[in-house]
C-alpha cells in the first residue's frame, strides 16, 4: 500500500507495507543513514527521531501509525541551511561524542527536550534523556544540555 | 656519499627506531608501496605515515581505527608536535588496510612484556621480535596501544625524521648549515637572512634523504601541541548524522541478510526449510553460513520478518547441557584439585600460610560479560571474481582482510577491506572476534553482488566473544602487626595481559598460580581485559586484608607500597581529591581501588549510598591517573570518564548467563547499560609525571568494581565476592555504628 508522509519538509509517497518500522523505511528505502538502529525494542534510543515535533522510537514504530506525520530526522534537525543548531554547536564545544553511534538518537531526544522545557532540571533531564549509550558520553552531554539552558 | 634511490626506500622505513635494518634485511620497502598506493601527483611520503603535499598540506596516515577514542586526531598531533607542523594544515586520512601500515610498534609491545620500551632498546634490531611482528600483520587498534607505541615510537619519531630531513633540504637548497635553520609552523626559516620556504616546497627534495634513525626528540617541555585540547576530527560528522559506520553502507544493488544463529555455541545447521521465507516481498535468498541460516532481501526488516519463517534445526554440538551452575562448578572444582601452573612464586608463600598467624580466606567469582556495542555486529561483502570489496568497522582491518581471504580462497592483496568509523569496539571489533565477517563473506560467496549482514541486537547479545567468566581461590596471613606475610591466589585461566594478576603490594611471600579450565563460550577481548576481574579478585581482597588487620583501607595500602613512588603519588591523589577520611553525608561510605594496566595507574575513590530499593548508588568518582605526558587533555579526561561508565555498567548490572548450552539474556531490557540518570559525579585528575606515554582507553575501567564493593562492605558490612552487585541484597542498609566513621 502507499503510504505518504512528510520527512524532513519534504513529502515522500512509499510503497512499502503498514507494519515495516518508521526506521527501516528511512534507512533501507530512504537511505537515510543518520537515523541508527540499536536494539530492535525501543530500549535505547539510537533511533529516535521527532513525529510532530515530539521524540519517538522507531525500531518498532510501524509507519502505518505515523503516516501523514511530520516527521524530523538527525539529517533535517538544522533545517534546510548549513548551520549547526545551538544544541549541535554545544555538541561540538562539550566535544560529547565518542563513537557517536548513539548521538543522533541523542540529539533528538534532548531537542524535543529543550523545545518543550528550555531549562530542565537536572531531575527532568534524567527522566528525558534514557538513551544509552555506551562510550559513557553522560557527564558531557548533561553539561552541554545546561550549556544551553536559558536561565 | 649520497643514498640511492634504494637505500632511501629502505631508510624510509624508519618509523621508529629499529624497523630500519629489520623491514631492509626483509628486502620489504614500505614508503615505496605507500607512495605507489596512496600518494597522487607531486605528493611524497617522507615516512610512511606521513605526506606533504606542494601546497604545504601535512596528511598523517594513522593505523588505528576511530572508535571514539580520538586516536584520529592524536596520532596527527604526535606527529605534527615533532615535525614542527601548523596544526590548522594537518589533516588524517585511515590507513589502509594493507601491510603497509601494519603497527609493528604493537608488536614490539607485546613481545617485551607490555613495559615501555627502554631508549636504550629503541634502535636494536632483535630478529625474533622482527619475525613475531611480520607474523602478526595486524593493524590492531586495542589494548590501549596508540599512544603508548604507535604515538611514542612511531608518529613522534616519524615526525621528527620528517623536520630535519625539511630542515636539511633547506639547508642544501640555501647553501646555509642545518644548525642555522628552524622549523616553525610548517615553514623552514632561516633567520639570518630571512629566508623561508614552505615544507611543502621542500618536500620533494627532503623525500631524497635518508631518514635519520635516531631523530633527535623534542623536549616535553617544548612541547606546543601535545599537552592541549584540540578538537578532534571525527567530532562534526558525528552531529548531523554524516559519519558513516560500518552499517551505513550504500552501494548499487545492495541487499541485506539477516541471520539466526546455532544458539548453543559450537553447533550448527543440521537442516533448514526457506521455502516459506522465500515466498516473502523482498527476499532473494536463504542461505547456511553453516553456524546460521540467513535470509538475504531488500531491506534489514523484510529479511528480519522472513527469517523468522525459516525451519531450522540446529545441531548443539555437544554443549547442550552447561550451564553457568556447571561451569563455576568444574572452576572451584579445578581450582582445588587440577594442576596450578605458576603465574608469580616470590619467597614460600605455602610455607608462610603454614606458619599461621591471622589468616584470610575467600573466594571470587565474575560472570561473562558481553560488550554491547552500540551498532550491533554488521559485515558488507562483494565478490567480483576473484577479487572481494568489503566495507566494516573494525579494530584491525589488516587482519579482517586475511580473515575474508581465507574464507573466501583468494589473495590477500585481491581483498580491499574498507575500515569505516566503529559503532563501538571495546574489544568486540577485534582480529580474533570476527564471526560477522566470516558469516558475510559466507553469504556473498552464495549471492550475486553486494551483501550487508546486519545482525540483530539479539544475536549480538548472544553470539559475542566475552569477557571469560573466571573464579579466584584467594587466601592471605597477617602477621601480629596486621602486615601482610604472604598472598596467595588460584585463578582460573591466564589471560592477557600477563601481569593483570600480579599485584603491587610489598608482601614478601607470593604464591600466584592459574589453572587452565576451559569453557565452550568463546573468550575475546573486553576493555582493560584480564585487569577487569584481577582488580576485582585483588583489590576487594586487599581490602579485606585491611579490615582483618584493623586499618583504614586507604592507609593499608599506602603502607604497601612504600617502594612504588608512581602508585604512592596516585594514590595519594586521590585521596587528597576525594577527601578521604572527612565526614559524609549519613549513610554514605567510600571505597578506593588501586590499579595499574598499560603502562597507566589509577586509583579510584568512590562514594555510595544504598536507595530505597536497596540497590547501590554512586554519587561520585574522584579519579587520579598517572599516565605520563597527556596528549590531548580533554580527550583523555573523556576517556577515564567512559572506562568508568562502562565499568560501572558492568559492576551493576552485567551477567550473561548460560542455559542449556546457550546464552539466556537477549537486548538491553535483560543486559542494562547505565543510563544518564545513574551516572555519577566523575573526577578526574592527571598527574603529569615524567613517565612514558601510558595507554588511556581501558585504563579507567578496572578500578570502578572493587572500589564500589569496598565502599558497601564499609557501609554494609557485606563483603562483595561475585558481580553484578544486582544480584545482591543490601535492603539492610548501612551498619549504624561504622557507616558514620
Amino acid at each position: 500500500m502507499t503510504i505518504s508522509l512528510t520527512i524532513n519538509g519534504k513529502r515522500q509517497e512509499l510503497d512499502v507495507e503498514p507494519d515495516m518500522p518508521l526506521l527501516w523505511v528511512l534507512r533501507d528505502e530512504l537511505g537515510m543513514t543518520g537515523t541508527k538502529f540499536g536494539c530492535g525494542v525501543s530500549a535505547c534510543g539510537a533511533c529516535t527521531v521527532h513525529v510532530n515535533g515530539e521524540a519517538m522510537r522507531t525500531c518498532a514504530l510501524p509507519i502505518e501509525a505515523v503516516a501523514d506525520a511530520e516527521i524530523t530526522t538527525i539529517e533535517g534537525l538544522g533545517g534546510d541551511g548549513p548551520d549547526l543548531t545551538k544544541l549541535q554547536q554545544a555538541w561540538i564545544d562539550h566535544q560529547v561524542p565518542q563513537c557517536g553511534y548513539c548521538q543522533s538518537g541523542m540529539l533528538m531526544a534532548v531537542s524535543s527536550l529543550l523545545s518543550e522545557n528550555p531549562n530542565p532540571s537536572d531531575d527532568q533531564i534524567d527522566a528525558a534523556i534514557t538513551n544509552i549509550c555506551r562510550c559513557g558520553t553522560y557527564p558531557r552531554i548533561r553539561a552541554a544540555i545546561r550549556s544551553l539552558a536559558t536561565v | 656519499m649520497k643514498p640511492t634511490r634504494r637505500q632511501l626506500l629502505i631508510g624510509g622505513t624508519v618509523v621508529g627506531g629499529g624497523m630500519l635494518l629489520g623491514y631492509a634485511t626483509l628486502g620489504s620497502s614500505r614508503p615505496e608501496r605507500a607512495q605507489a598506493l596512496a600518494a597522487g601527483d607531486g605528493e611524497h611520503f617522507t615516512t610512511t605515515w606521513l605526506k606533504i603535499d606542494p601546497d604545504n598540506k601535512v596528511t598523517v596516515y594513522v593505523p588505528h581505527s576511530e572508535m571514539g577514542q580520538g586516536v584520529h586526531t592524536s596520532m596527527p598531533m604526535m606527529a605534527a608536535e615533532e615535525m614542527e607542523a601548523d596544526w590548522d594544515l594537518v589533516e588524517m586520512v585511515q590507513a589502509p588496510a594493507d601491510d603497509v601500515w601494519a603497527n609493528g610498534p604493537l608488536g614490539r609491545g607485546y613481545i617485551l612484556g607490555q613495559t615501555p620500551i627502554p631508549s636504550a632498546l629503541t634502535g636494536v634490531v632483535d630478529a625474533s621480535f622482527f619475525k613475531i611482528a611480520e607474523m602478526m600483520v595486524g593493524q590492531i587498534t586495542g589494548g590501549s596501544t596508540s599512544v603508548r607505541f604507535t604515538g611514542q615510537y612511531g608518529m613522534r619519531v616519524a615526525g621528527a625524521a620528517a623536520k630535519e630531513m625539511l630542515i636539511r633540504a633547506a639547508a642544501d637548497k640555501w647553501n646555509v648549515p642545518e644548525s642555522e635553520l628552524t622549523a616553525r609552523l610548517s615553514h623552514v626559516h632561516h633567520d639570518a637572512s630571512g629566508k623561508s620556504a614552505t615544507f611543502g616546497e621542500l618536500a620533494a627534495a627532503a623525500a631524497e634523504y635518508s631518514p635519520p634513525g635516531q631523530p633527535t626528540l623534542k623536549d616535553r617541555k617544548d612541547f606546543t601541541i601535545i599537552g592541549t585540547s584540540r578538537q578532534r576530527f571525527d567530532i562534526p560528522a558525528k552531529v548531523d548524522g554524516t559519519a558513516q559506520y560500518g552499517v551505513d553502507v550504500q552501494r548499487p544493488d545492495l541487499k541485506i541478510a539477516a541471520i539466526r544463529q546455532a544458539p548453543v555455541f559450537g553447533g550448527s545447521v543440521k537442516s533448514f526449510d526457506g521455502s516459506a521465507a522465500l515466498a516473502q516481498r523482498g527476499v532473494t535468498a536463504v542461505v547456511s553460513t553453516d553456524d546460521g541460516v540467513a535470509v538475504v532481501a531488500d531491506n534489514y526488516w523484510r529479511a528480519k520478518q522472513a527469517l523468522e519463517l525459516v525451519e531450522v534445526e540446529f545441531e548443539d554440538g555437544g554443549n547442550g547441557s552447561v550451564s553457568t551452575e556447571s561451569i563455576f562448578a568444574t572452576f572451584h572444582d579445578n581450582l582445588e584439585n587440577g594442576d596450578a601452573e605458576e603465574d608469580v612464586e616470590i619467597g614460600d608463600a605455602v610455607a608462610a600460610m603454614a606458619d599461621g598467624g591471622n589468616v584470610v580466606e575467600a573466594r571470587y567469582e565474575v560472570p561473562f560479560l558481553a560488550h554491547t556495542c552500540m551498532e550491533p555486529m554488521n559485515c558488507t561483502v562483494e565478490i567480483t571474481g576473484d577479487k572481494a570489496d568489503v566495507w566494516v568497522g573494525t579494530q584491525d582491518g589488516l587482519s579482517t582482510r586475511n580473515v575474508i581471504a581465507e574464507v573466501a580462497g583468494l589473495a590477500p592483496e585481491n581483498v580491499t577491506v574498507n575500515t569505516l568509523m566503529l559503532g563501538g569496539g571495546f574489544g568486540r571489533r577485534g582480529p580474533s572476534a570476527s564471526n560477522h565477517v566470516h558469516q558475510a563473506t559466507k553469504i556473498a560467496m552464495q549471492v550475486g553482488g553486494p551483501v550487508k549482514l546486519v545482525w540483530s541486537r539479539e544475536e549480538d547479545v548472544q553470539h559475542d566473544y566475552y569477557r571469560p567468566a573466571v573464579a579466584a581461590h584467594m587466601s592471605a596471613t597477617l602477621d601480629d602487626a596486621g602486615q601482610p606475610t604472604a598472598w596467595v591466589n588460584r585463578y582460573i585461566r591466564k589471560d592477557e595481559p600477563a601481569e593483570a594478576s600480579h599485584i603491587p603490594y610489598a608482601v614478601a611471600n607470593q604464591s600466584i598460580r592459574y589453572v587452565e579450565s576451559p569453557v565452550h563460550v568463546p573468550y575475546g577481548a573486553w576493555r582493560s581485559v584480564a585487569h577487569t576481574q584481577h582488580s576485582f579478585f585483588n583489590e576487594s581482597f586487599v581490602d579485606e586484608l585491611a579490615d582483618a588487620a584493623g586499618k583504614d583501607p586507604f592507609d593499608f595500602r599506602m603502607s604497601l607500597i612504600e617502594d612504588k613512588p608512581r602508585h604512592k603519588a596516585v594514590l595519594a591523589k586521590a585521596g587528597e581529591e576525594a577527601g578521604w577520611g572527612t565526614p559524609l553525608p549519613a549513610g554514605h561510605a567510600r571505597g578506593v581501588a588501586l590499579q595499574q594496566s598499560f603502562d597507566t595507574i589509577v586509583a579510584q575513590v568512590v562514594e555510595v549510598s544504598i536507595d530505597e530499593t536497596g540497590s547501590p548508588k554512586v554519587h561520585k568518582v574522584t579519579c587520579a591517573v598517572d599516565c605520563g605526558p597527556v596528549v590531548t587533555p580533554d580527550g583523555a579526561r573523556a576517556q577515564i570518564e567512559s572506562g568508568v561508565i562502562y565499568g560501572l555498567t558492568a559492576a551493576l548490572y552485567g551477567e550473561i548467563t548460560i542455559e542449556d548450552g546457550a546464552v539466556v539474556q537477549e537486548n538491553f531490557p535483560d543486559y542494562e547499560a547505565v543510563r544518564l540518570a545513574e551516572t555519577p559525579e566523575i573526577d578526574v585528575h592527571f598527574l603529569h609525571s615524567d613517565a612514558p606515554f601510558g595507554g588511556l582507553g581501558e585504563p579507567g575501567t578496572p578500578c570502578i568494581a572493587p572500589a564500589i564493593a569496598n565502599a558497601l562492605f564499609t557501609l554494609t558490612g557485606q563483603r562483595v565476592r561475585s558481580l553484578p552487585l544486582q544480584n545482591h541484597d543490601f535492603k539492610a542498609g548501612p551498619r549504624l555504628a561504622s557507616a558514620a566513621d
